[in-house]
């Protein structure tokens, strides 16, 4: 257990002094973007400011009436992406079209959810009743987009989104957070029965078969995700977040050896079975053949074009609004990256990533500073699962690894990752507040139930 | 659990260092070859938006980049645009650029290695790159006077040069079009005039397939002072020697046979010296020479006025290479020695050999450029004239300028002639078929003695009279031009 402060401080003006620094990013980049723009600095670029001021102060506001401990600089790192994200957005919406907006009245939906969730939970130990609620709920999620009337049937090759009237909506990305609720909860009740029995085999000590049933029913939500909805990148974050809660819980680096084998074999069959992860495949490491250039879909155009946008910006990149990301598609959300990198050089992405570390950093210090062992499991469920996500983008677009279609959380486009990652955000800010409150030795006021039921 | 928790930690950071390798790989360490990748069109795009480097012609813009009122900050305007089509060439978003704007593309936009300094200064201080301009050779006023003189709907270049710098001073062709079609930013127009205009035969879209650089063509009999170069270097012959003048002779190894021209006077004579049989063109006496001589040292006369030679790289516009061909049977030996049947020059080739020969036999490299200057005028290049080949020896050279002089004075290129002062010259009729139409040639140069200016014309398609009309009479006005300057 860390050593605590002897009297901890909420740092809430820190976490203002910053929130104004975040807020001036944002608004900064908006403004560059707005003056490249036909009518600079109208109404709608104040109105779209303050409204962005407007939901971070609140936020601010609610931390401070409810979880006076929260960690200072989670919602600033949070409140600067999401603003950087707004602007480029914007950068990108052409004449007609309004993806900026779209993305702002997101942004004001998911901060308003998490904090809501701030305000009615104020302490994130509660969910660690709906454990089994929240494994019904994942795979609720998970198979809406397969049912046929909310389908919204196949988009881009992958079937991950449905549609009520003409709003659409990617379940899956809450389905991370339900997951990792789930997980959090079981592992933190069984984590004892699967540490003591195992057998030994050389230095490694490996589980009972019948404790590996969890390990199993995440690794077929895995592939249950890669087959029916086509999504190689979050059936790899689904498995990449079980592993890690396993080997938090218990430990034993048998568990990231049996899940490394298990991800890499079910990959390989994947890949020779399911066209569309050999394609993904191929156009990562052929992207530079004319062929795989050239086809369409599943072609490496999208890539090596942003890969050109990302050579072009260099160190210091075009600056805003002066290069050409329009040449690349989806500039605006699968490949945000690149479009950093193009106008905002390699010191711009440089910061942007370094922003990423630290809020994932931030949540891992949570997790070793809170004392239940739902709280570490999720807080560094949640923490890995982002650090995951924006390596799986991150390297995908500079071709480290193959392309798969997960968002940038906070930067693209896109409703529901934006309402996901808040939330989380929203969780890990709960979770810090437990972790730096002073000691509380009264007994919760409602006190969980375990209504788990052993395996 | 915390410390696996720290390990988890470990893990996620490493990622992020894969992460920052990957970007570092790509925005720096793999940058240059990823901008230098040919499906890249960044370049393109990057120029196109740019304030490139003006062409000057005389002290005034021929191409320029002006304030744009979209999206791109600079739009390529073109100010005389027919007449300067052939060397500006166009410069557009979808169709790349051609002429001058293609090959001098790293000047007008500021990339060239000598703008380094300039664009580092640029940066620091905020300013957008600059390319720098480029100022001419051509002479404005020649260039119009030998642009008019082509009749609209006909199809022709002419090309003016200094026989001792190599400098052009007018190049011109026609039909001709409006590169700002193809520069503007209007995508739907730009598509549609690239289009339309590509159907037109002869126009100058690209310098190598059409135009005084790039029209290869039948050189008619102005090929036949290349065979008198021959001849004479061959030291088979001299200048008082008779050549078989027969009025036709029959062709080796073929039914058809070679006539001499019938409208001159070579019918007067059964023999001929040099001199009449370049006054009168006659075709048999020259033909007797090629198989007299072979064909190799024939192609080895023409090489060394330029045959076989890309003029491209030197002229910085790109052009066609002229062919004398190979393997030749003795019929086509004969036909080819008076610039028929297989033999294709560019009016630019002809125009060298011209000013070859007016230079005492010593070719200059031709030149179209004659200052490059940063933005801040600073003069980055500026070409001296440069000796490209020997063609042929002084002696040689004379002895042919003294008898295209009587080409001029006595002979059927009397049209070219100036009171007062010596014109050389030869004229060329190349039969296009049996269509009765002919490239109608006239190459020569002015004053004989002190050669300042050669012409080159060529009409293409035209019947003999039109054809006499347009060539020798239209190279007078230009040489008088020239020499009252």
């Amino acid at each position: 257990m860390i050593q605590q402060d002897a009297a901890p401080k909420p740092r809430r003006n820190v976490e203002l002094a910053l929130l104004i620094l975040a807020l001036a990013v944002g608004i900064g980049a908006s403004a560059m973007v707005d003056l490249n723009s036909e009518t600079p600095f109208d109404n709608d670029f104040w109105f779209q400011s303050s409204l962005l001021v407007v939901a971070a102060l609140s936020f601010h506001v609610v931390l401070r009436l409810r979880a006076k401990y929260a960690d200072p600089v989670i919602l600033p790192i949070v409140v600067a992406l999401n603003g950087l994200g707004l602007a480029l957005i914007h950068r990108m919406d052409g004449p007609g079209s309004d993806t900026g907006n779209n993305q702002l009245r997101w942004t004001l939906i998911a901060v308003a959810v998490a904090v809501t969730a701030i305000w009615l939970l104020k302490d994130h130990r509660i969910l660690r009743r709906f454990t089994f609620i929240s494994l019904a709920a994942s795979a609720i999620l998970l198979v809406l987009p397969l049912i046929p009337f909310i389908s919204a049937g196949e988009v881009l090759g992958a079937r991950v989104w449905i549609q009520i009237g003409s709003m659409t909506f990617q379940p899956g990305e809450i389905a991370k957070i339900t997951l990792a609720i789930f997980f959090a909860g079981y592992l933190s009740s069984n984590r004892d029965l699967i540490l003591l029995a195992g057998r030994k085999i050389g230095p490694m000590q490996f589980p009972r078969f019948r404790d590996m049933g969890p390990m199993v029913t995440a690794w077929l939500v895995s592939i249950g995700v890669l087959v029916f909805q086509r999504d190689l990148g979050s059936s790899v974050l689904f498995f990449g977040l079980f592993i890690v809660m396993i080997y938090v819980a218990t430990s034993r680096i048998s568990w990231v050896v049996i899940g490394l084998a298990l991800i890499l074999g079910g990959g390989f069959v994947a890949s020779r079975i399911f066209p569309h992860v050999a394609f993904r495949l191929d156009s990562w490491w052929n992207a530079f053949t004319p062929e795989v250039y050239g086809r369409s879909p599943g072609g490496s155009g999208q890539i090596v074009q942003g890969l050109f946008g990302m050579a072009d910006g260099g160190l210091v990149g075009t600056g805003i609004g002066l290069g050409r990301p329009d040449l690349v598609p989806f500039a605006n959300s699968d490949m945000i990256i690149a479009l950093i990198g193009e106008e905002l050089g390699l010191i711009g992405l440089f910061a942007v990533v370094l922003l990423y570390l630290l809020l994932f950093t931030r949540g891992f210090r949570a997790a070793l500073g809170t004392r239940d062992a739902f709280g570490k499991l999720l807080a560094c469920g949640l923490s890995f699962a982002l650090a995951l996500q924006c390596f799986v983008v991150i390297g995908g677009v500079t071709r480290l690894i193959p392309l798969t279609g997960l968002t940038t959380p906070f930067l693209a486009a896109g409703g529901s990752s934006l309402l996901a990652n808040w939330i989380i955000v929203g969780l890990l800010l709960m979770i810090s507040h437990s972790a730096r409150s002073p000691i509380d030795t009264t007994p919760m006021p409602d006190a969980p139930t375990e209504a788990v039921k052993q395996p | 659990m915390n410390q696996s928790i720290r390990s988890a930690w470990l893990a996620a950071v490493a990622m992020f260092a894969l992460i920052f390798g990957a970007i570092s790989y790509v925005q720096v360490i793999g940058a240059d070859d990823l901008n230098d990748n040919p499906w890249n069109q960044r370049a393109v795009f990057a120029d196109y938006c740019k304030d490139r480097g003006a062409i000057i012609v005389g002290g005034k813009p021929i191409a320029e980049s002006v304030p744009g009122d979209d999206t791109c900050n600079f739009q390529r305007k073109y100010t005389q645009p027919e007449l300067y089509a052939g060397i500006t060439g166009y410069f557009s978003r979808n169709y790349g650029a051609s002429g001058l704007e293609q090959e001098l593309r790293d000047e007008l936009a500021g990339s060239s290695d000598q703008l380094f300094l300039d664009r580092i200064s640029q940066v620091f201080l905020g300013k957008q790159a600059k390319g720098a301009s480029v100022e001419l050779t051509l002479d404005p006023e020649i260039q119009k006077l030998a642009y008019d003189l082509i009749p609209e709907g006909r199809r022709g270049s002419i090309v003016v040069n200094n026989p001792k710098t190599g400098e052009i001073l007018a190049m011109v062709s026609k039909p001709s079009y409006d590169p700002n079609l193809i520069a503007t930013h209007d995508v739907a127009k730009e598509k549609a005039s690239y289009e339309e205009l590509n159907q037109v035969p002869g126009i100058n879209l690209n310098q190598s397939v059409s135009g005084p650089t790039g029209a290869l063509l039948a050189p008619g009999s102005v090929f036949k002072l290349i065979d008198t170069a021959a001849a004479l270097n061959s030291g088979k012959y001299n200048k008082d020697s008779e050549l078989p003048n027969p009025a036709s002779m029959p062709l080796p190894g073929s039914t058809a046979s070679l006539p001499n021209y019938a409208g001159g006077n070579c019918y007067t004579r059964t023999t001929a010296d040099f001199a009449f049989a370049l006054e009168q063109s006659c075709n048999t006496p020259f033909a007797s020479i090629a198989l007299n001589l072979g064909q190799n040292a024939i192609a080895e006369q023409a090489r060394k006025f330029g045959f076989g030679q890309d003029f491209g790289e030197q002229l910085k516009l790109q052009s066609a290479v002229s062919v004398f061909p190979e393997d030749l049977d003795d019929a086509a030996l004969a036909q080819s020695a008076v610039g028929q049947r297989d033999v294709k020059a560019t009016p630019l080739q002809i125009a060298l050999m011209t000013a070859a020969i007016a230079n005492d036999g010593v070719q200059m490299k031709p030149n179209l450029i004659k200052t490059v200057r940063a933005p801040d005028l600073r003069v980055i290049s500026e070409p001296q004239p440069e000796v490209l080949r020997n063609s042929t020896s002084a002696a040689i050279a004379r002895q042919i300028t003294e008898w295209m002089t009587g080409v001029v004075s006595k002979g059927i290129g009397g049209g070219a002639a100036i009171p007062g002062v010596e014109v050389a010259g030869k004229t060329g009729t190349a039969q296009l078929g049996d269509s009765g139409l002919n490239n109608s040639w006239f190459t020569g140069f002015a004053p004989a003695n002190d050669p300042q200016v050669a012409v080159t014309i060529v009409i293409e398609g035209v019947d003999v009279t039109t054809g006499a009309q347009l060539t020798s009479p239209n190279a007078k006005k230009i040489f008088e031009a020239v020499l009252n300057k």
